[in-house]
């Protein structure tokens, strides 16, 4: 029944799967740092940053991301010369411009959960802390961070589940990872019901534990008020 | 002006902010100048490619067609959708473990899978097991990838409509006598529709901007399909990049907007019951949050 798998190995199944996890985790930590980047501006007393960090999230989230991925190939690629190191190589280039796009869509997400984040602190916390002589950092890193990151591990996880979904997007530039794989498959094999089940239940396995674990521990870390 | 991260600022935070102020302006100058550099230097500034955007027929052969199609498979998603989503959160909440557990089975099901996936096996599926036509299949695998993914996620709003209603309304149902399907279709339903409002609209910026996988990897021509068919006929790549992203964003800026006001009127209004679903809300459901903190993610419950 499972015959077919073997005649696939350049990606096999689980090769394609584990281009999907690194999609996954470099999107993950760059939209974290970008999307941390983002709050602070949105937050911050400087206007320009806050007005550019506002308009940035704004219009982020409202351009599909296959717009955005199919941008970073046809766009930044080949119009801007942008091609993240690896010019001669397409298959590298890609997976790069696909993380590149995944993470300018989704850092504007980071950015909304993280500032809700802060707001749900109470001004009386940071005005209790500068009332003792805390400056700005120690208010910042001993009162309001801890907090605000506490409270959105929920939404975080939230963000980097469906940011798990949308790595299928890199299919779009002919990324080698699960969606584009199923798409060679379905088209190929008569058994479609059987390849939709198997890839079904690779992204059930990605999400599921993924899931479980922070919704686990936003509970448990949760700031109960 | 105090918040919890800044105070007032003082002649020193006044003078740091100036200094942030001017160096990011400066970055962001310089970033522009680039783009704008690489462009001329590229051509794509040429008045000759963003002319076929001031005459008509750029849109009528192109934009507006691919525009129509998308709207068409965002309102079709939307219209099945809804019913089904209704069904399938109504079911979750039924007293009957053999019909709450197979619609949490299903809702969670396709709520962890991704759309693209739902929507190629369902253009792979029709062209194996039904006889639509080639032409007609694009449009029928992207409504149904959309229809079951946004159906399971609409399950969620309909459910977390209902339990964001006063216990009181049930009780009151109860009191007078009404049986279990009348309270929900005479009570409960018609005010959680209400309450939904505003999270359904946003729902649909969600269902607008997925119609645009089904362009890239299904051949279904909506606006990001058309994009390409316009710039292999003009050579203008960053224009139309340019000019499809400003439609989109327009177009669900205005969706957003519509929700957030009605979101406003309803808190607003005197005869609600103080439950309104925003916009949030809907996000906080977009992903698939199993097992998540409120189990199922019921918002904010």
């Amino acid at each position: 029944m499972f015959d077919f798998l073997s005649d696939y190995d350049d990606p096999s199944l689980l090769g394609a799967f584990w281009v999907t996890v690194q999609l996954t985790l470099f999107s993950g930590v760059g939209s974290l740092i970008w999307g941390t980047l983002l709050a602070g501006m949105r937050v911050s007393p400087v206007p320009l940053m806050r007005g550019f960090a506002t308009a940035y999230v704004n219009i982020v989230r409202n351009i599909p991301l296959t717009v955005i991925i199919v941008f970073t190939s046809l766009g930044l690629a080949d119009i801007f010369g942008v091609t993240m190191g690896a010019p001669d190589n397409f298959e590298l280039q890609g997976f790069r411009l696909a993380v590149l796009g995944l993470i300018a869509y989704t850092a504007a997400f980071v950015c909304e959960a993280l500032r809700s984040g802060i707001n749900t602190v109470p001004v009386g916390q940071a005005e209790a802390a500068r009332a003792i002589g805390l400056n700005f950092t120690q208010v910042l890193s001993l009162i309001v961070l801890p907090q605000a990151f506490r409270s959105v591990i929920g939404p975080l996880a939230n963000v980097l589940i469906a940011l798990t979904k949308n790595t299928t997007v890199a299919a779009a530039i002919g990324v080698a990872e699960a969606a584009l794989l199923m798409k060679e498959m379905i088209e190929n094999e008569a058994q479609t019901v059987l390849i939709g089940a198997i890839f079904a239940f690779g992204f059930v396995v990605l999400t599921l534990p993924t899931g479980l674990f922070l919704g686990w521990l936003s509970k448990r870390l949760a700031v109960k008020r | 002006m105090t918040s919890v991260l800044y105070d007032a600022p003082g002649p020193r935070a006044k003078r740091r902010n100036v200094i942030l102020s001017v160096t990011f302006f400066v970055l962001l100058a310089l970033l522009l100048w680039w783009v704008w550099q690489t462009l001329d230097d590229k051509g794509q500034l040429n008045w000759a490619l963003w002319k076929p955007f001031t005459e008509s027929a750029a849109w009528t052969t192109y934009l507006l067609p691919g525009l129509a199609n998308t709207l068409k498979a965002a309102a079709l998603a939307m219209i099945i959708a809804l019913p089904l989503g209704a069904f399938l959160g109504i079911s979750r909440l039924s007293d009957h473990r053999w019909v709450r557990g197979p619609a949490g089975v299903v809702v969670e099901f396709f709520r962890a899978i991704p759309v693209l996936l739902l929507m190629l096996f369902a253009n792979e599926f029709y062209a194996r097991s039904t006889d639509i036509s080639s032409a007609e299949r694009p449009l029928y695998a992207v409504v149904t990838g959309l229809v079951l993914y946004n159906a399971s996620v609409l399950a969620e709003i309909v459910r977390a409509g209902i339990l964001a209603l006063p216990k009181g309304q049930t009780e009151a149902a109860k009191a007078i006598g009404l049986r279990k399907g009348q309270t929900m279709t005479f009570v409960l339903l018609p005010q959680a529709v209400t309450a939904m409002l505003p999270a359904i609209v946003s729902q649909l910026v969600v269902i607008v901007k997925d119609t645009a996988l089904g362009g890239v990897l299904l051949g279904f021509t909506e606006l990001l399909n058309s994009r390409g068919t316009l710039a292999a006929n003009y050579a203008n790549v960053i224009p139309s990049f340019i000019v499809v992203a400003i439609i989109y964003i327009v177009l669900n800026f205005i969706l957003t907007s519509f929700a957030s006001w009605l979101e406003g009127r309803l808190r607003r209004s005197k005869r609600s019951t103080g439950a309104v679903l925003g916009a949030e809300d809907v996000e906080e459901l977009n992903a698939a949050e199993v097992g998540g903190p409120h189990g199922g993610g019921a918002g904010k419950i």
